[in-house]
């Protein structure tokens, strides 16, 4: 730990870097001095993490230099920005860890693969140190734990660890609070304090504005490939932050448009399925939003996928429009009217690796072909009116689908329900991983399925969002629906204290 | 420029390459770049296509078949004794051949959608067992015309003169197999570009799960997909006996890596990156000009079998390399 409590600074100077002729950053300049959170935020697309990529040597700079306190580089490798004290840790934790090697395993990754080391393991006090460098941030768990035994957030934790044990100077954290609870992130919070004191620099990447403001001490905002301002969060407000990041005030975040509520679409009796989703009632009516909001881990996902019919219940009933439905299968779910717009998009609600046309028919091939034969006129008009229905940006309808930004994608995800007949849509966090400027579009496009008169169930662990659209509000915890809000009843504070105390409640 | 080159070489490469061969061989030998020798090459490459199109669909939906050798070898030697032991009317002889080919899809199917063994291990089980039908059903032997029986007699039968004409006759001076095979390229072909059951093959492969969630029943797309895959084998085994006119223990056995070879090498033509018919075919035909007009140079079979390896380890590394330096 010596070494990381000189006092260190990062400064890239003029990073240039584009992509088959296309400038993705132009001139970059951006500093990191040791013992500071600094934060970097953008909408997607922004360059934010074509820049961390190049500060971690996943990618080359095309022009401009890197300098920490020790000289000048010029990053070719990850492991040439590993040398000089930068780590990163990614958003997809799994892909750096060994899931069935055990955490001290995991931690110690790089020396235990670099070949110069000493061929033979000392188990005792490879666990004996892990012990030690756990100790430093505060988790509890066994050494000898394997990896895919944990928590995510369990996950991300031991991934600090590691760069603590390999005396990291500047760390970047991409977006590790997206997939957190509230708790689980104010523990990160506080470790990340902790690297604070030990003299390191934190580069740290997230969407949510107001944790940003809690634990940051400044902020850079990139857009469209260039820096547009670096402030001290004292001298800047989140207002400032997000017209700073849009170009543009950004005066209505939650547009809620009116929409009448009519009868029930939705029923939910007595919904079980395991530990996570313990006897649901719900009833969504046409034209309302139904908000489900409960911290990570509460069983939404669960319940999402058993309305869908992608996982199944042992007990209950659900019926669309009156008429009971048997959810055997995501394609009787489909049938029934229902729609589902999962939570892992990039998984789940689209093929990443297929063009934005052929996502979007996917539902409708059988409306779209005669005799098994596809109409591709048809297919294409029906893609085509999507795409400037709800503003997919995409080159093309050929486009692959995984160079569109997270926000256009998820609108792929909804947009290919649009020709079915869907009458129930849910939504599982689709904010996740989307910036701010498609968030916005996300919303006006589910009001306007509200107005249409579709029922919506809205499932997420950002209050605000839930307090901002929906008309109802059901707060869920392990798996049980615990107190119903009507709008403009709740606080965020009333949210986070049921979805966090659900369970004494009860009790 | 020279990206612009390099993808060029990516989507044309394959193609230019099998341009390339046909004009050496065409200098090695005057008789290469013959009608003849052009149609006979097309003739014998057209029981692996079929065998291939079985392969590609089955890695279409993300799967793989490693039993189609084996479905060829038992459908020949059925289709044979059809003939030659039952004195079955052609029709039969047709259909029951691709029906134990269907069967053998099933099985697969049962194994992998519903118990969920992993596709390469239920496959080759599956291998070893259709193998050991085959040959417990001929107790080892070929079957041919008049054969003698182990009771002592003579088999009743010969193979149909109308059967044999599948294999052997020809169209418009165009050998019938030749035919067959450019129907079965373009029916794959459309069946994959143009109906709604391809496209659900193609997006049940690129990822299941988002496919499920999106209302596809992809077990039953996969299936269907296994059935198919041993349809056309059985298919092949059917040409076979008629190309060769008997019932060869074994023939199917070297048709698993030449088709697999095909599929794979047709991975890199347009720079598809993944299973494709056309590209399949153009496999199979690189394959045939390789192994003839090799065989017209005098080299030896065994040797052929060195460059046809080579050739499919270029595709691949063309291929992967692409593929590659797109997701960075």
């Amino acid at each position: 730990m010596s070494k990381a409590k000189t006092v260190s600074e990062l400064n890239m100077r003029s990073i240039s870097k584009s992509f088959a002729g296309v400038p993705a950053l132009k001139n970059v300049d951006f500093n990191l001095k040791g013992g500071e959170i600094h934060a970097l935020l953008g909408a997607n697309g922004a360059g934010k993490s074509t820049l961390m990529k190049i500060l971690s040597g996943a990618y080359e700079t095309d022009e401009g230099t890197i300098e920490t306190g020790d000289g000048t580089y010029s990053f070719r490798s990850p492991a040439d920005s590993k040398n000089a004290g930068i780590h990163c840790v990614y958003q997809e934790v799994d892909t750096s860890l060994v899931s069935h090697l055990s955490v001290s395993e995991n931690i110690f990754l790089d020396q235990l693969a670099n070949s110069m080391g000493n061929p033979w393991l000392k188990w005792g006090s490879l666990h004996d140190a892990a012990r030690e460098v756990l100790k430093r941030i505060g988790l509890t768990i066994s050494p000898q734990a394997l990896i895919r035994d944990l928590t995510l957030s369990e996950k991300q934790l031991v991934l600090i660890a590691r760069l603590l044990a390999e005396e990291a100077k500047f760390v970047i954290l991409d977006e590790p609070t997206a997939p957190l609870s509230l708790d689980e992130a104010d523990k990160l919070f506080g470790i990340m304090r902790g690297l604070k004191d030990a003299g390191i620099g934190v580069i740290f990447i997230s969407h949510r504005l107001p944790e940003v403001f809690r634990i940051c001490d400044r902020i850079t905002v990139m857009r469209d490939g260039e820096r547009v301002l670096t402030e001290r969060k004292e001298d800047i407000d989140s207002a400032g932050v997000v017209r700073a990041m849009l170009g543009k005030s950004f005066d209505e975040e939650f547009p809620k448009l009116p929409a009448t509520i009519g009868e029930p679409i939705l029923t939910v009796r007595g919904l079980e399925a395991g530990r996570r989703v313990r006897g649901v009632n719900l009833d969504v009516r046409r034209g309302e939003i139904l908000a489900i909001v409960g911290l990570v881990g509460a069983g939404k996902t669960e319940l999402s996928r058993v309305l869908f019919g992608a996982d199944t219940a042992e007990r209950g009933t659900v019926s669309v429009d009156g008429k009971p439905v048997k959810l055997g299968s995501p394609s009787d779910a489909v049938r029934a009217g229902i729609a589902l717009i999962p939570e892992e998009r990039r998984k789940e609600g689209i093929l990443v690796r297929e063009s934005v046309l052929h996502n979007l028919s996917l539902p409708i091939l059988k409306a779209i072909s005669r005799f098994g034969f596809l109409s591709g006129k048809s297919e294409r008009e029906f893609a085509n009116g999507q795409i400037s229905g709800l503003g997919i940006k995409t080159s093309s309808v050929a486009q692959i689908a995984a160079y569109l930004s997270g926000g256009n994608q998820q609108k792929v995800a909804i947009g290919k329900w649009l020709g079915t007949e869907a009458e129930v849509f849910l939504f599982d966090e689709p904010t996740k991983g989307v910036d701010v400027g498609a968030k916005g579009d996300i919303f006006r496009i589910i009001g306007n399925l509200a107005q249409k008169g579709k029922g919506i169930l809205y499932l997420t662990c950002e209050f605000a969002e839930a307090l901002g659209l929906a008309d109802r509000i059901l707060v869920m915890c392990d798996g049980i629906v615990v107190k119903s809000f009507s709008r403009g009843e709740a606080t965020q504070e009333d949210l986070l204290y049921y979805a966090s105390a659900g369970r004494e409640e009860l009790a | 420029m020279k990206k612009h080159l390099l993808s060029f070489t990516f989507k044309y490469g394959a193609l230019a390459f099998i341009g390339l061969v046909i004009l050496f061989f065409s200098f090695q030998s005057e008789y290469f770049f013959t009608y003849g020798n052009l149609t006979d090459i097309l003739r014998s490459i057209s029981i692996v296509t079929f065998v291939a199109i079985g392969v590609t669909i089955s890695l279409t939906v993300d799967g793989f078949d490693l039993s189609v050798g084996a479905t060829v070898s038992l459908s020949t030697v059925v289709t044979a004794t059809l003939m030659v032991w039952y004195e079955m009317p052609l029709v039969v002889v047709l259909i029951v051949p691709i029906v134990i080919g269907a069967l053998v899809g099933i099985l697969n199917a049962l194994l992998i959608v519903k118990i969920r063994i992993p596709d390469l291990l239920a496959t080759l089980a599956v291998m070893y067992i259709v193998n050991g039908i085959h040959k417990t059903y001929t107790k080892g032997y070929s079957i041919y015309n008049n054969m003698p029986l182990p009771d002592g007699t003579t088999a009743p039968g010969v193979m149909d003169k109308d059967f044999l004409w599948i294999g052997q006759g020809k169209l418009l001076g165009v050998p019938f197999p030749v035919i067959l095979m450019l129907l079965a390229v373009v029916a794959a072909h459309v069946f994959f570009k143009y109906t709604r059951w391809g496209r659900q093959m193609i997006m049940t492969g690129g990822n299941e799960e988002a496919a499920r969630l999106s209302g596809l029943k992809v077990k039953r797309v996969r299936t269907l997909a296994y059935i198919a895959s041993g349809i056309f084998a059985s298919i092949g085994g059917i040409l076979f006996a008629s190309r060769i006119g008997s019932g060869q223990i074994d023939a199917g056995a070297p048709m698993l890596m030449e088709s697999v070879a095909a599929v794979f090498i047709g991975y890199s033509v347009f720079a598809a990156g993944r299973p494709n018919i056309i590209g399949t075919f153009f496999g199979a035909v690189l394959m045939g000009v390789l192994v003839n007009g090799l065989t017209m140079m005098n080299v030896q079979y065994y040797t052929t079998d060195i460059i046809k390896g080579s050739v499919l380890v270029l595709a691949l590394a063309v291929t992967f390399i692409h593929l590659n330096r797109r997701k960075a």
